[in-house]
């Protein structure tokens, strides 16, 4: 029985991370009708700046925020410079695009900061959380910073005049226009917030699998599993489905003899295929209708 | 008198297509030309432009057959390389240049094919030449079955599934429970073979000429099949699912038929690259890997056949190019060129080369 | 009296497909004007020219200031709403944020609440729901919302498209009876397009008469009414 708490703890904390993905990816979704593809290489490339703010001296928390705030500030120059003119092209040409972002930040990080595993800290310690034996600081931090940032957002989404012509604009961008919105400046600050969003996901989980260019492809995955769980239309489903799939995975890994560590990633696959034939709309989303 | 050249803007599910097809003004020298004169000298500038295309397919066809008598070995191999991503990119060029479907992970049916070829050639001891057929088939199956749950997707949908194929494959190589076939982690190496019948031919340069020959089989095959009934129904369910099927073209067949094939070709590829290489290992069948070969593909120019070759090379050099200056520079310089392509060629080599047969046709016509 | 709106020679075109050839007309401020036509006579795509909403030629003018070639937004920061067919409600949000969204270009806070409640005394059933999704409400109660969220922009000139679309006829004459108070107490300009030619012509001063992207007929709304050979080849009745 502590081994299943243990797991389900430890999955939820892992989740929160996931969570945060499927979060980031959901609100470009949302704005674009598209996956972001380097939505994880994105979040890597800000965790290597906050590392590399720490190695100049600056403090944690310094760090964290000053990548946070430089990752939105180079989410919303993206859009503006790549991906507002790719915005009336065909669908293959956007997903060049995002491959193309995806290749290039990837590498970029191996030029700047090569391609040694690095450690990562972490702002907790990874002491027993309150002594207890199931989860560690470092997890308990997790969950609470995922749940903070969580609040924020709900907060200005729901009760900020900014966040009201945000949600206008995504579900609606001609009746938006029609209110004055400048549609095309809420969908570059939804990339600055999902970008900002990436770079707590990635900061949080580095210092559990060590920092190097290629860490956030699986964590994307699993980002990507979860916000097709809740369904691509609701950003609170996203947050559900990236804690279930932690879960999931946890217990999966724990009670299914075969899975192990080692068939995570093709389970996640089989989880997204799954989902996407059987339902999808996800557990939580909006059936679509297709125009004829 | 010049010839004025009108863009016909088409409109295609993939896109704007800009074709330039040649326009003849209505009059010429100052003469009104009839309608039959019209016709019939746009008759005569389209034959020159097939024979352009013709000509320069041959100049090509024997460049290609002659290359290994005036480089290095170390060149041939790249030559080889290129051509054996060739083929997987006019794979991809199949699956969604005819039938319109995305596919991010074809590195995971390149993998199948190089593994079982390595499989069947090192705990097997198969004949290489006979592993490809059945690294084909197995990669057909494969790709068939994919392609069954795939029907249900689109767009960006059936981009994230594949996407996290390629993601996933790597780990499952590396599964324990399979690692006395695959080697696990370090992976598998594969007998080189030498040149039959005891020839004196170099290694590199025999297996250049094999895989030449695969990819002339392979390129024949599709053009046949673009043009067949099938190919035509991929095309229509390319440019519109739902009328098509209103048609009654079976789109499950088809659909998953495409995949089938797009799969089982770059099965073959990965054969290729198995025995060319001469070892085989998970993560030489990355993500990174599928993103060169969909990047190949834009770069080539979607649905355009011989751009494959175009968008291999560029793969394939522009990481030597770039990891001599340094590590990790490949990846970003891709990523710039996919972007100045996208930005200024949208249709790839493709568009390039109907620039310069247009210039061609210029200085041709000129001179009449 | 000014020319508050006016549009000279416009030619707007959906692709290659020219759908105005040529539309010549003024509005005066305050005026209440309707555009009347049968379908897929150009209506629709008169107003929607004007808010930038479709590629046109030719002039449009504002209060003197030109609007082709500025974006929906600028346009209607310039104090233009419209109330497009199909009403454009934001389903998923609740009515006061229907209301609100309508006043997101404006900063004057406690001016926005107060112009929230004359909005709830003008349209009291729109009171009830405050909370309630908007996707919720009845066809008519979306269009008096519609109608509101247009109004909370302070609006100089007032589109409407198709305003009594799929509605009961008591309620479009409550509708059009608050349409003739909001003009007479705010002197918003008005320019209603409208297929049910009867009642707009009731509420409106001048009408004009579209067929096939060209104004065939003007003039002032009550004669348009008692010509009996205009309203039998143009307007159906």
């Amino acid at each position: 029985m502590e081994l299943l708490t243990n797991q389900v703890l430890a999955g939820i904390a892992t989740g929160a991370i996931y969570a945060c993905m499927a979060l980031a990816v959901v609100m470009i979704y949302e704005a674009i009708d598209h996956l972001n593809f380097a939505q994880g290489e994105m979040a890597m490339f800000s965790t290597f700046i906050a590392w590399q703010l720490l190695e100049w001296g600056v403090p944690y928390w310094g760090a964290f925020f000053g990548s946070v705030a430089i990752s939105f500030c180079g989410g919303v120059a993206i859009e503006r410079t790549l991906f507002r003119p790719l915005a009336t092209a065909s669908i293959l040409v956007q997903i060049a695009g995002f491959i193309a972002l995806f290749s290039i930040i990837n590498s970029s990080a191996g030029l700047i900061w090569d391609f040694s595993i690095k450690s990562f800290p972490s702002p907790f310690g990874s002491a027993p959380f309150l002594g207890s034996q199931l989860i560690s600081d470092h997890q308990a931090g997790m969950f609470f910073i995922t749940l903070i940032l969580l609040g924020l957002l709900y907060f200005f989404f729901r009760f900020t005049r900014i966040g009201l012509a945000m949600r206008a604009a995504a579900t609606l961008p001609d009746s938006a226009r029609l209110v004055g919105i400048n549609v095309g400046w809420m969908i570059a600050l939804g990339w600055g917030l999902a970008a900002a969003i990436g770079a707590v996901a990635g900061i949080l989980i580095a210092p559990v699998v060590f920092l190097e260019p290629n860490m956030m492809a699986g964590v994307l995955l699993y980002g990507f599993v979860g916000a097709v769980l809740g369904g691509l239309s609701s950003p609170a489903g996203a947050v559900a489905g990236g804690f279930m799939v932690g879960i999931l995975e946890n217990l999966a890994g724990t009670y299914i003899p075969v899975v192990g560590n080692e068939l995570k990633l093709p389970i996640a696959l089989a989880m997204i295929v799954t989902v996407l034939v059987f339902r999808p709309t996800g557990l939580f989303g909006r059936p679509q209708v297709q125009r004829v | 008198m010049s010839t004025v050249q009108e863009s016909v803007t088409q409109t295609s599910s993939l896109g704007t297509v800009r074709e330039t097809v040649p326009q003849v003004p209505a009059t010429a020298g100052g003469r009104d030309l009839s309608p039959v004169a019209t016709a019939a000298i746009a008759r005569q500038q389209q034959k020159t432009a097939q024979t352009i295309a013709r000509v320069a397919s041959l100049v090509a066809l024997a460049l290609m057959l002659m290359a290994p008598m005036f480089v290095r070995h170390f060149v041939v191999f790249q030559f080889t390389q290129i051509i054996i991503y060739g083929i997987a990119i006019m794979s991809l060029n199949i699956l969604t240049g005819a039938s319109g479907q995305f596919s991010l992970g074809h590195s995971a049916f390149f993998a199948v094919g190089a593994y079982t070829t390595a499989i069947l050639m090192e705990h097997g001891g198969m004949n290489y030449i006979l592993t490809l057929p059945f690294a084909g088939c197995v990669c057909f199956v494969f790709g068939f079955l994919f392609g069954l749950p795939a029907l249900r997707l689109s767009g960006v949908y059936l981009a994230l599934a594949t996407f996290s194929l390629a993601i996933a494959m790597p780990q499952f190589l590396k599964l324990g429970t399979f690692e006395h076939f695959t080697g696990g982690v370090q992976g598998l190496v594969v007998t080189k073979p030498d040149a039959p019948f005891g020839l004196k031919i170099d290694q590199d340069v025999w297996l250049y000429y094999v895989t030449l020959a695969v990819a002339l089989i392979m390129y024949v095959l599709s053009v046949n099949l673009l043009n067949s009934r099938t190919g035509r129904a991929m095309m229509a369910i390319r440019d519109n699912q739902i009328a098509a099927s209103s048609m009654g073209v079976n789109l499950a067949l088809y659909k998953t038929l495409s995949f089938g094939i797009s799969a089982g070709m770059t099965g073959v590829a990965g054969g290729l690259a198995a025995i060319v290489v001469a070892f085989v290992a998970p993560d030489g069948y990355s993500i990174t890997f599928a993103n060169a070969l969909f990047l190949g593909m834009v770069i080539g120019g979607v649905g355009w056949l011989p751009g494959s070759l175009a968008g291999a090379a560029f793969i394939v050099l522009i990481p030597n190019v770039a990891e001599s200056i340094s590590k990790g520079l490949a990846g970003a310089v891709f990523g710039v060129f996919i972007i100045a392509v996208i930005f200024l060629f949208p249709n790839g080599a493709r568009q390039a080369a109907y620039l310069a047969a247009n210039w061609i046709r210029k200085l041709v016509g000129s001179t009449r | 009296m000014t020319d508050y709106l006016t549009l000279k020679d416009l030619r707007s075109y959906y692709g290659q497909i020219q759908a105005l050839h040529g539309i010549t007309f003024e509005l005066s401020e305050g005026s209440v004007t309707t555009l009347l036509g049968a379908n897929g006579a150009g209506k629709t795509t008169t107003l929607r020219a004007i808010c930038g909403m479709v590629r046109s030629t030719g002039t449009i003018q504002f209060d003197g200031r030109p609007l082709i070639g500025l974006s929906t937004e600028s346009i209607v920061k310039l104090g233009i709403a419209h109330v497009p067919q199909g009403r454009g409600t934001f389903t998923r949000m609740n009515v006061e944020e229907n209301l609100q969204l309508g006043a997101i270009t404006r900063s004057d806070r406690a001016a926005i609440a107060d112009d929230i409640e004359r909005m709830f005394t003008l349209f009291p059933v729109l009171k009830e729901r405050r909370v309630q999704q908007a996707g919720l409400l009845s066809g008519g109660e979306q269009q008096m919302l519609a109608v509101a969220r247009a109004l909370m922009l302070r609006p100089r000139l007032l589109l409407l498209d198709e305003p009594s679309f799929g509605l009961a006829p008591l309620v479009v004459r409550e509708l059009f009876k608050t349409l003739t108070q909001i003009n007479r107490e705010e002197k918003t300009t008005i320019l209603v397009v409208e297929q049910n030619a009867q009642l707009a012509l009731e509420l409106a001063d001048t009408a004009y008469v579209i067929e096939t992207g060209q104004i065939v007929q003007s003039g002032p709304a009550a004669e348009i009414a008692n010509n009996e050979d205009i309203r039998k080849s143009y307007l159906g009745y």
